[in-house]
């Protein structure tokens, strides 16, 4: 199992982390537990032709290199897209722009996936607009997932919680 | 050229230029099979009953009780399988630890498929077997009790003499494995009532592709691979005669200097616990301070992932091992760490560290100010690590 080169580049040198204060939309996937934890904040804007577009996005990430990788890839692909584009993007766009990934990391492009979709449901949610029913059926996914992994490790998680 | 400085040790040694000048003479000049009559054959048989005794007396066992194999994988197979096998219309009950090297745990679920019984013994927060525990496990059933020495990802280091001497009272076989210990703890076969013993020659400096199992006298034990009858029965193939007699000198080498390395190689694995520990905030030191192999380091940096910490090091040229889940073929942080009672999270953001005989107090130094940029970056970019 060996990384290409670019999935070292990002990794060693993430695009777009940190936070942002007071974004319009922010998302988390995946958990301590398994290993992998991203969360990614997002900026919305109107251009003056009256388009939204994803003006401002970062991210922060604890997990593998293809983790790193793999979130400053994501927001190098949404940063200038509109929200229906930004959608949009699946994991082949990832991989490719990372030259491909050992096929036991493909799922830390989906991490990456889910952790946008996450933040623009939330923007969605919280301006009230309709909510695509894909994404939507992700968001509920999700939950699911992280209600069952609070439930079984309560006990990791609040000793992760330093 | 970005400087290499190499902290695995655990995972393979670096072959001593002593070991490769004992081993040259046996690719080209004595090249013959041990099973062939004439002189090449006789050479090559010379060279590994030579080498069947300096191993056999570094443990203080009978040469006729070393038996030559490939790996410690093979000879952790050959224990469990070649001793269940040959004794199961007697006996039908195995019991291992938790914290054994993969090719114990794998063989014991391959036997538990075949019929046979394991239990597995727990390991206390430091790694370590309780031996009330296991006595408490063993029944008339019992055949084999199988208990690592020195533990390869933790280092701790388990009192075999005290396992060895409970199994010899309840007239249970003891196999150890010692792959990771050879050369840091004294080991005496005799003393320490040791059935089944597996040994290696890549982690004391000598090549890969050699390793022994020492099984006393008496044992009852069937081969695991047939053929042509090469290790009087028990292990049939053609005899590495270069790797082996390869392996005997790296005992020699151990025999003579281990002593005197063991104590260089303690001190520099206490100065470099002791400076992590001091220089980066929520660390922990995992496995026992004291019962610990010379040269083993394992420390959890808390909102880090090994995987990552491992491959920002890697950049810098050096080289270490982690428990992380993200570098395991199955995606599951490390058992050995999980049977310890590490969280998770605790067991991802583990390193191993391990040193030896060319590690100097220069490269320490190097790796400690590499580490200490490497964690603050990482978890500059961690959600999962707050500042305070």
């Amino acid at each position: 199992m060996f990384y290409t080169k670019q999935t070292l580049k990002h990794f060693r040198n993430p695009h777009n982390y940190g936070e942002i204060k007071n974004p319009d939309g922010e998302g988390e996937a995946g958990n301590i537990i398994c290993g992998d934890l991203m969360n990614l904040y997002l900026k919305v804007k109107k251009t003056k032709n009256g388009v939204e577009i994803i003006d401002a996005v970062k991210f922060k990430t604890y997990g593998c290199a293809a983790a790193i990788a793999t979130s400053s890839v994501i927001t190098d692909l949404v940063k200038g897209k509109t929200v229906d584009q930004a959608l949009k993007i699946g994991k082949k766009d990832i991989i490719d722009t990372l030259n491909g990934l050992p096929p036991i990391k493909i799922h830390c492009s989906i991490l990456a996936i889910d952790a946008l979709g996450e933040a623009i449901y939330q923007y969605l949610f919280k301006n009230n607009r309709p909510i695509p029913l894909s994404l939507q059926k992700t968001h509920e996914r999700i939950e699911i997932g992280k209600k069952e992994i609070k439930e079984r490790y309560a006990k990791w998680l609040s000793i992760s919680k330093k | 050229m970005v400087k290499k400085v190499y902290l695995d040790y655990a995972a393979t040694t670096p072959v001593d230029p002593r070991v490769i000048k004992a081993m040259m003479p046996y690719f080209a000049k004595k090249y013959g099979n041990t099973m062939s009559l004439h002189v090449f054959g006789r050479e090559a048989s010379q060279a590994i009953e030579n080498s069947r005794k300096i191993v056999a007396d570094y443990i203080n066992a009978k040469p006729e009780e070393i038996y030559f194999t490939s790996s410690a994988t093979e000879s952790n197979n050959l224990a469990l399988k070649g001793v269940a096998f040959a004794n199961r219309q007697r006996k039908k009950h195995l019991i291992v630890s938790r914290v054994e090297h993969d090719c114990v745990l794998e063989s014991s679920r391959w036997l538990r498929n075949q019929g046979f019984e394991v239990d597995y013994l727990s390991v206390d927060k430091h790694g370590l077997v309780d031996v009330n525990k296991l006595k408490k496990l063993i029944k008339k059933e019992t055949l084999l009790v199988s208990v690592i020495h020195g533990n390869n990802e933790v280092g701790t280091i388990q009192d075999i003499a005290n396992i060895g001497k409970l199994c010899q009272k309840k007239g249970v076989y003891f196999h150890t494995d010692v792959a990771q210990s050879l050369g840091k703890v004294k080991i005496n076969v005799s003393t320490m009532n040791i059935d089944l013993l597996t040994a290696s020659s890549h982690k004391i400096y000598g090549p890969k592709g050699a390793a022994c199992l020492y099984v006393r006298n008496g044992v009852i034990i069937e081969p695991i691979i047939h053929g042509g009858g090469h290790e009087r029965g028990l292990r049939s193939s053609t005899s590495n005669v270069a790797a082996i007699a390869g392996f005997a000198k790296a005992v020699e080498i151990l025999k003579d200097k281990g002593d005197k390395e063991n104590k260089r190689i303690t001190y520099l694995r206490d100065y470099l616990i002791e400076k992590i520990l001091k220089k980066i905030q929520d660390t922990q030191l995992n496995g026992d301070k004291f019962k610990r192999l010379s040269n083993n380091i394992n420390i959890s940096f808390f909102g880090v992932e090994g995987e990552s910490l491992l491959l920002e090091l890697d950049h810098y040229g050096i080289a270490v091992s982690t428990g992380s889940a993200c570098s395991s073929k199955t995606l599951e942080p490390s058992h050995v760490l999980l049977a310890l009672g590490l969280s998770p999270a605790e067991a991802h953001g583990s390193l191993r560290i391990s040193l030896g005989r060319w590690t100097t107090k220069t490269d320490i130094e190097y790796f400690i100010n590499i580490l200490v940029k490497s964690v603050k970056k990482l978890r500059k970019i961690s959600p999962a690590y707050v500042l305070h």
